[in-house]
């Protein structure tokens, strides 16, 4: 198994992987941020409605989700034939990759962040208003400073569903060495041919281990959050 | 100074106040849920009365008749509530700078009025109840307020702390010229810190005492009757 430690095509797909992992959660924190906030928020016409569109990636099957990645962004897509005109098509590219990831990690970046956001008390909102915060200061130096261990549990979780996503990336995006081929894909391919099994094994060693410092990292990230506010 | 006239409800429940003060520290008596931190919430503008007019010096902060509702970020308020609700994340000098934008000055010398000097780095899971609260105060100055509302300010605290930081808001009352309106059931700390005193019963305001006045009518009875004598 270790054999294949040296060889720069796993090292490929293990960075191929990351890549695809960190642009879907760079793109997908932000608007998690935001849809945790107004999900959280008071209650407005439709947002049951919003709330069930968000999750849907959880609860469709995957190859479902694909599929609809590819009638709206594919070549001849609603949004996909526009951006393949300027040149920026999705398909059959890593970013197209992280945008299956992403939107099937959406829902599970949004959770623990809407929750920090709806645990929040009230009465320091009030305080912080009666001091003269107007909604930006609010937000940026009250709710989002304390929702922090939300967002990192979110992001953590979001990362390691990213990494692992297979049915929406395969569908949609394709299994191409090099470009879309990320470690479950890889480990998948590797599966199905006769001489494949030591790579394989190699590849699923490094998505525990990686797994493993995803979440140690989020644990020292919430305790050093926690240990600020202690000292 | 300040003038409150309001009128509304939650659920079933009716307030009503009509309370006109000047300079120093007008006190709200009376037991508890009888309405009194409702007041306090009209003035700050966290609870919105059905009819009312609100006035402190000469800006008017809410006048149903002619469509005025300042929000609260800008009604120039201190507002000090038994919790003292410290922003967890920031230090106690982050909280106290926090409604400073307000103002530009005056941090050493409200941190030396209430003895903050020693915690400035300190975060607020690590202070007590009095520390605490005198960092609330602290911070509701240093906002440059118009009028201080203090809702139960020492009712979180036990005997000794309260004792601690009783004569902060003495200091508080003597050294600075911001009035102080303060909500309390505590018949001592009225009596130790009011100029007037208005006694609220069941969302009413009932009656405008002097702190002599005030101190007769909570007496127990035999002793009025020897005082009348």
């Amino acid at each position: 198994m270790f054999e294949h430690l040296s060889d720069p095509t796993i090292w490929g797909i293990v960075i191929l992987s990351l890549k695809v992992a960190f642009l879907a959660v760079l793109v997908a924190l932000p608007l998690a941020i935001v849809m945790g906030k107004i999900l959280a928020g008071p209650a407005f016409l439709g947002r049951s409605l919003l709330s069930a569109i968000v999750h849907l990636p959880l609860v469709l099957p995957p190859v479902v989700t694909g599929y609809a990645l590819l009638i709206v962004f594919g070549r001849r897509g609603w949004i996909g034939s526009v951006l393949d005109d300027w040149g920026l098509g999705f398909t059959f590219s890593w970013v197209g990759a992280a945008l299956a990831a992403g939107l099937m990690a959406f829902p599970l970046i949004v959770r623990p962040i809407r929750l920090a956001f709806e645990t929040q008390s009230s009465d320091l909102n009030d305080m912080a208003k009666t001091l003269g915060a107007g909604s930006f200061k609010l937000f940026f130096k009250v709710a989002l400073p304390l929702a922090w261990p939300g967002i990192i549990a979110g992001a953590v979780l979001g990362f390691a569903k990213a990494l692992g996503e297979f049915g929406a990336t395969i569908t949609f995006v394709s299994n191409i060495p090099g470009e879309t081929q990320t470690l479950s894909l890889a480990i998948y391919t590797l599966l199905q041919s006769p001489r494949g099994d030591g790579a394989a094994l190699t590849l699923i060693a490094i998505s525990i281990v990686l797994s493993f410092v995803a979440i140690l990292a989020s644990e020292w990230m919430t305790t050093s959050a926690q240990n600020r506010m202690e000292r | 100074m300040l003038t409150v006239r309001c009128k509304g409800t939650i659920g079933t429940f009716s307030i009503s106040a009509d309370i006109e003060a000047g300079v120093g520290v007008t006190a709200i008596h009376g037991p508890s849920g009888a309405g009194k931190s409702t007041i306090l919430r009209a003035i700050a503008g966290l609870w919105h009365p059905l009819e009312g007019y609100i006035r402190v010096g000469d800006n008017v902060l809410l006048d149903t008749q002619n469509g005025i509702n300042l929000a609260t970020k800008n009604r120039r308020l201190g507002v000090v509530f038994q919790r003292p609700l410290l922003f967890p994340h920031l230090s106690v000098a982050d909280n106290l700078r926090f409604g400073m934008s307000r103002r530009e000055t005056g941090f050493d010398g409200v941190v030396g009025m209430l003895d903050l000097g020693g915690i400035l780095d300190r975060m607020p899971k690590n202070l007590s109840g009095g520390e605490a609260q005198r960092v609330a105060l602290g911070r509701a100055i240093l906002a440059d307020p118009q009028i201080l509302l203090l809702d139960e300010p020492l009712t979180g605290l036990d005997d000794e702390r309260r004792s601690q930081v009783l004569p902060y808001l003495e200091r508080l009352r003597d050294e600075t010229t911001i009035p102080i309106v303060y909500v309390s059931h505590h018949r001592d700390e009225i009596m130790q810190l009011a100029d007037l005193i208005f006694t609220i019963e069941g969302g009413t305001v009932k009656q405008e005492l002097t702190p002599r006045e005030f101190e007769l009518s909570t007496l127990p009875k035999i002793v009025t009757r020897l005082d009348s004598a």
